[in-house]
């Protein structure tokens, strides 16, 4: 049953690709041919260029590196600080009522809001990068994990109960596995809104990271650089996210199992 | 043995949901409990349970007060309610944490052989059909090796061929440890199969009504006279509590017509 469904769906992928690869293709030409100039937007092959010149004089592993760093802190920062908030919201009623309503409405402000702020209360190092990476992987992860023990079955619970669980037991055995699966969901988008946030973290002043060299490229009229920081961007984040599902997959293969089958 | 004494239970907005419950189970006796819906069915099941706590009266096991969730008393729920997360060998051994790896293997293991599902001990729950899925719960409540087992209508989302089935393999597991067995149903024939005593609920507020003993030897053939006598009796009694008492309003139509 899985062979035909599996070959489809790589036929669609790799027809997704077409689209792409046709612009570049065609961009590559219109430049070569002097049908275009490239000088907003460079060929294909000048973006590679740039970006294999970052790479084997080791820049693009430093930027990488800093990227890196401010998004593993943040996300550190950000997701302990989620965790603990969303279950401590989510068991203690007082603590909800009290608490919840100020975290969503800050929740609804945009997250660039907070960068002029922060920039006056720590300076332009790294303490306000961090923070404001913190602050976006912070809310996705709140809300998953707050809303996942909210709803955890009662009658699953009360399996607990029959069986003389004390707390602790309770909460290992059952609380904390039935709410994995949504507190990986907010764990991720919430890594993904730290790679946006990164962005906006280094533009607010760095002297490394993928995002320093996106303004290093548009001060000094470098396209290829900018797109070459947008491409190592992606790969970066993609990897990052396929990371952190692999190292995470075997704690829901229960759940997975389906997905498998299908 | 199971005595329930003046076991009633009052809601906070004063619904009252059992009244004055009084009954005595014999030590490996199966007791039916059977009535419409309302009549507080599975309220005394989680009364006995010591999932809810009781306005007035007591439960007693063997002599001690149930007041919470107690190891001598088991539980199947209506649904199978096994922990997804857990294959299901872990699922039927839960609540055997107490006791080490060696002992608790082999009561699965024995437990999942009398279930008829020795090979699939390493399946996810959800790869189970729902019949499956009730087995393995009622192996887990087995294995507990509980002094008083109760079942709130266990099989009542099976269809009948495999609702048969069941009943073997739970007089199987009942048969090799003889818990006393307190069992919720609407279903007339499955209280005729399974128990020693059938006992009628009235509802609003829940009381018990007759009491019909069975007294048929197992296994109980379901086409013999014997039988066919002993579902009319049952048929009877819930009839008969159907009519309303003196102090008591006339049924509703659609509560009668719920129920066969």
């Amino acid at each position: 049953m899985g062979g035909v469904p599996l070959l489809r769906r790589g036929g669609r992928a790799g027809l997704g690709l077409l689209l792409p690869l046709l612009l570049a293709i065609g961009w590559e030409i219109a430049v070569a041919t002097g049908l275009a100039s490239g000088r907003l937007l460079p060929p294909p092959s000048r973006i590679g260029a740039t970006l294999w010149e970052l790479a084997a004089s080791g820049d693009l592993w430093m930027h990488v590196e800093a990227t890196l760093i401010r998004v593993g802190l943040g996300f550190l920062f950000g997701a302990a600080a989620g965790i603990l908030a969303g279950a401590l919201v989510a068991t203690i009623p007082v603590l909800r009522w009290l608490v919840d309503p100020s975290l969503q409405a800050l929740r609804a402000v945009p997250s660039l809001a907070w960068v002029p702020l922060f920039i006056l209360w720590f300076g332009i190092l790294e303490t306000p990068k961090v923070l404001l990476i913190a602050v976006g992987v912070f809310f996705p992860v709140y809300v998953g994990v707050s809303g996942a023990i909210a709803s955890v079955d009662r009658k699953l619970v009360e399996v607990g109960r029959i069986f003389r669980l004390s707390r602790p037991a309770l909460a290992r055995r059952i609380l904390l596995p039935a709410v994995l699966p949504a507190t990986l969901v907010g764990l991720r988008t919430g890594l993904g809104l730290g790679f946006l946030f990164v962005v906006a973290a280094e533009l607010m002043g760095a002297s490394e990271g993928l995002g320093y060299l996106l303004v290093d490229g548009q001060q000094f009229s470098k396209p290829d650089q900018i797109v070459a920081a947008i491409i190592a961007f992606a790969l970066v984040g993609k990897l990052a996210d396929m990371a952190l599902v692999t190292l995470t997959l075997p704690l829901t293969r229960w759940q997975d199992t389906a997905r498998d089958s299908l | 043995m199971l005595v329930i004494d003046d076991l009633s239970k009052t809601y906070a907005d004063g619904t009252r949901a059992l009244e004055a419950i009084g009954l005595s189970v014999k030590q490996g006796e199966i007791v039916a409990l059977i009535g419409g819906s309302g009549c507080g069915k599975t309220t005394l099941l989680r009364l006995i349970a010591g999932l809810d706590q009781a306005s007035r009266g007591f439960v007693q096991v063997d002599g001690e007060t149930i007041a919470e969730p107690h190891p001598s008393v088991g539980v199947v729920f209506q649904e199978p309610r096994l922990l997804p997360w857990l294959n299901v060998a872990d699922n039927v051994g839960f609540g055997l944490s107490g006791l080490g790896r060696s002992e608790r293997r082999a009561r699965v293991t024995h437990a999942l052989e009398r279930i008829g599902l020795a090979e699939h001990g390493g399946r996810w729950p959800r790869e189970l059909s729902g019949g499956q899925q009730q087995r393995v719960a009622i192996a887990r409540a087995f294995v507990a090796q509980p002094r008083v087992l109760l079942l709130d209508e266990p099989f009542s989302a099976l269809d009948a061929f495999t609702r048969k089935g069941l009943h073997d393999q739970l007089l199987d597991l009942w048969a090799e440890s003889k818990p006393t067995i307190v069992i919720v149903t609407h279903d007339v024939g499955e209280a005729v199969t399974l128990a020693d005593r059938v006992v009628v609920m009235r509802p609003r507020p829940g009381r018990l009504d007759e009491t019909v003993a069975i007294g048929l030897a197992r296994p109980r053939d379901p086409v013999a006279a014997t039988y066919e006598e002993a579902v009319r009796r049952v048929l009877a009694a819930l009839d008969h509590s159907l009519r309303p008492a003196a102090a008591n309003r006339p049924p509703a139509p659609e509560t009668r017509a719920s129920w066969w």
